[in-house]
């Protein structure tokens, strides 16, 4: 049968020889690996509630009554786009569940975009010839935080509608463009009403047809240009080493899957998040306090929160506040995670092609400049919660404030000069994994009966044994239990 | 060495080699049928979680397991092209596409008229962009109160000076105008004599301790939804603005820049509070072209 399928296809597309490739085709094995992979299968729960969801939700402002299971808002008049949430958090069946699902799955996908994107930036696997992966990998990074915020702003309850009142201000902050870019954007003055049925059309069309077609293409260039790989021995840079598409591979990722849908499945079953029915309906002169956005806008939340009180005035003209931590920064952040691939060829000197992942230590200036960034994002993402730092600790607003402005001055470089001088003496000292992988390490030294596993560092790879095997042949052993001290 | 230790392991596990695997699809398809079950009865959130979860998890750990116990792991080496593409190969696409360029420039007139219609076309594509929003106009500029218009709650009703108690505050809106978000007001009922206009032009607008600044904050537009009575601050809960009652709102803290516009007071013929006008300057967040005031 399977003979007869794949003859039909053969004779009329020629698809046996790919098929052939494909099945065979090598992987290499690292669980850094898979983090791209989470947010892959992250996307697709993504795809499977939230076209559950569209079923329900009703993208208007038009007034209507709630009636329904949830007491408190029982006969409330309410905003159909709110009314149909509550009514599919609490009227149907599975519904509840289908949308914390999606929710986390959400969150899940920004953050494991973003932990993929810092296990890329800190093994240099964005080096040629892997730049337009990088591109196209930052691309639909911002493509998930747009999709992320534009999926909670739908339910047009408290919370999220003063989020969208943020977002009109900060559109009207641009200068020049800004007051038409924010009217035709909403359809007016705030809180326009055409808003929540685009931001709807947006959510569920726009902006996911961009992140599978980004997608599509991301996978097929790691598809063409095949994986990196850390440098071990038998590994260099004229082969791949690990497993099969065709079983292992495939049995493996296809339970990554699983693993993944599993954890967001019972995270949206037992882990409330975004109860919009606690913050209320969007009443534009009410405000939730405290009120915080999804975690991948805390970066811009904070730094709004950060900026010194400060104006531009040129020529009877104004740039006010907000574009400057709310526009001016994020633009200034992709911008240069867009150039980094070209700018560290510019600034090491390295236009070599690379198919050896780099250790954080082989590269202390690289490292360190991305502790510092992350640092640098971190801090403003933690004085997003000023306020609830403030509360918890009976600290004044004003002091802890303070306290954020002095820390993100200070932090990021310290941070950058503490993690330049630990790689400087991990490269020197030839110890361990201990940066890379600390729990594989741990093991590691117990098994070897010493720690030391002369790596080398820079060059090995390539000084090691040439691929002994033609595509498919197996090597001696597995490559991870060949791995034998001094190579 | 540490190959042998693997073996050894494998080795010691007394059980078959699949019964794990077996175990976990087992898991799985006996919680799937479980949350059919739940399903039937009507749904219940955290079991539908739960038992999801374990049917999805239970193929997860029998996939994972059968494929790393069972299935021929790493080792497998595959050749890389580490160059793609070459120089001869490029500059060959390159004539391909230069050899079909100077059939196209031959009738450069030709060329020229189709850049200029697909430009046409292009530019008048972008129109419909105008349809999405109404012009800005003035609609930044002013707001519904005008002189003489009673504040009202968000029930309509209208206010006397005896409704608020000192140390009060009441979100207002324009009579007639409950939607205008641009328009929420807070009035503020001070204690006798602390009131002091800053600015000149300002002494009647605080008729019997009552003041009235734009809700909508002027560094994001979020309502400033807290006020202390015992200092007379105003605070902003998105961002932490501060501002002082007293100092004809003056932002004291956090990233706003500007005061919230006052808006006049007077009290009517029949004993409501009223707006002696509009706001004296745009209300909320800053703009490029926003006129001082």
């Amino acid at each position: 049968m399977l003979r007869r399928t794949a003859g039909w296809f053969d004779t009329r597309l020629g698809t046996s020889a790919f098929v052939q490739k494909a099945l065979t085709k090598v992987f290499p094995d690292h669980w850094s690996f898979m983090i791209g992979e989470i947010a892959l299968y992250s996307f697709v729960v993504l795809l499977l509630t939230g076209t559950f969801l569209t079923f329900f939700f009703d993208a208007s402002t038009s007034h209507s009554v709630y009636r329904g299971a949830y007491e408190p808002l029982n006969g409330v008049e309410v905003s159909d786009a709110y009314r149909s949430v509550l009514e599919l958090s609490f009227d149907v069946r599975a519904g509840l569940v289908m949308r914390q699902i999606h929710h986390w799955a959400a969150l899940v996908f920004i953050g494991s975009i973003v932990a993929h994107l810092c296990r890329v930036f800190f093994t240099g696997a964005f080096r040629r010839p892997r730049e337009i992966n990088w591109i196209i990998g930052v691309l639909l990074l911002i493509l998930a935080i747009f999709n992320g915020f534009s999926g909670y702003s739908l339910p047009d309850d408290l919370l999220s509608g003063t989020g969208l009142r943020i977002a009109h201000s900060i559109a009207l902050s641009v200068p020049l463009v800004g007051t038409w870019m924010a009217f035709l954007l909403f359809g007016g003055e705030f809180p326009a009403d055409e808003i929540i049925g685009r931001l709807f059309v947006v959510h569920i069309m726009i902006v996911p047809a961009l992140i599978i077609g980004l997608l599509t293409v991301h996978l097929a260039v790691v598809w063409r240009q095949k994986h990196t790989q850390f440098r071990e021995p038998g590994r260099t840079e004229g082969n791949v080493v690990g497993s099969r598409l065709w079983p292992s591979y495939t049995a493996k990722s296809i339970g990554l899957f699983f693993a993944v849908s599993a954890v967001l499945s019972v995270m949206g079953g037992l882990v409330q998040i975004n109860p919009v029915w606690l913050y209320g309906p969007f009443e534009p002169q009410q405000v939730t306090s405290p009120a915080q956005p999804d975690w991948y806008l805390g970066w811009v939340e904070g730094a709004l929160r950060l900026v010194p009180p400060f104006d531009v005035r040129l020529f009877g003209y104004e740039i006010p506040n907000p574009f400057f931590p709310a526009v001016l920064l994020p633009g200034v952040t992709f911008t240069l995670l867009l150039a980094w691939p070209f700018l560290e060829q510019r600034f090491a000197r390295d236009k070599e092609a690379h198919h050896l992942l780099d250790r954080p230590r082989d590269h202390p200036v690289r490292t360190a400049l991305g502790a510092t960034t992350l640092t640098f994002y971190t801090v403003m993402f933690v004085a997003a919660s000023n306020d609830l730092i403030a509360k918890w600790l009976g600290a004044s607003i004003f002091g802890i404030t303070l306290i954020f402005r002095i820390l993100i001055l200070l932090l990021p470089p310290l941070v950058g000069w503490g993690t330049y001088r630990l790689m400087k003496a991990l490269a020197a000292s030839g110890a361990g994994h201990l940066s890379e992988m600390p729990l594989a390490a741990l093991t590691n030294r117990g098994a070897d009966g010493h720690g030391a596993h002369v790596d080398g560092g820079k060059g090995h790879g390539a000084a090691g044994p040439p691929g002994d095997g033609h595509a498919g042949n197996r090597l001696g052993a597995p490559a991870e239990e060949a791995r034998t001290p001094g190579g | 060495m540490r190959s042998d230790l693997r073996d050894m392991s494998r080795r010691q596990r007394t059980s078959p080699p699949g019964s794990g695997v077996a175990l976990a699809f087992g898991f799985s398809a006996v919680s799937s049928i479980a949350l059919t079950v739940v399903y039937g009865f009507g749904g219940q959130p955290q079991l539908e979680g739960l038992l999801l979860g374990i049917a999805l998890g239970g193929l997860a750990v029998g996939l994972v397991r059968w494929a790393q116990d069972l299935m021929p792991g790493g080792g497998y080496v595959e050749q890389r092209d580490t160059e793609m593409g070459g120089p001869a190969q490029s500059a060959a696409a390159v004539r391909s596409f230069e050899r079909g360029e100077q059939e196209v420039q031959r009738r450069s007139f030709l060329g020229k008229a189709l850049a200029a219609a697909l430009g046409a076309l292009g530019l008048a594509a972008l129109f419909p962009i105008r349809s999405l929003g109404s012009a800005p106009g003035t609609s930044l500029e002013v707001t519904p109160w005008a002189e003489g218009i009673r504040a009202v709650t968000i029930d309509g009703e209208p206010v006397r000076p005896e409704d608020l108690e000192i140390g009060g505050v009441l979100t207002v809106f324009p009579d007639g105008h409950l939607d205008a978000a641009d328009a929420q007001t807070l009035l503020i009922h001070l204690p006798p004599g602390v009131y002091r206009p800053v600015a000149s032009g300002r002494e009647g607008w605080a008729p019997e301790d009552f003041v009235a600044f734009s809700k909508v904050c002027t560094h994001a537009g979020c309502p400033v939804g807290l006020y202390q009575p015992a200092n007379r601050r105003l605070f902003c809960p998105c961002h932490q603005s501060i501002f002082d009652v007293l100092d004809a709102a003056a932002p004291i803290a956090g990233p706003a820049t500007r005061p919230l516009p006052q808006l006049p007071l007077e009290i009517d013929a029949d004993g409501f509070i009223a707006a002696g006008g509009d706001y004296s300057e745009p209300i909320g967040p800053g703009y490029w072209s926003r006129p001082r005031a």
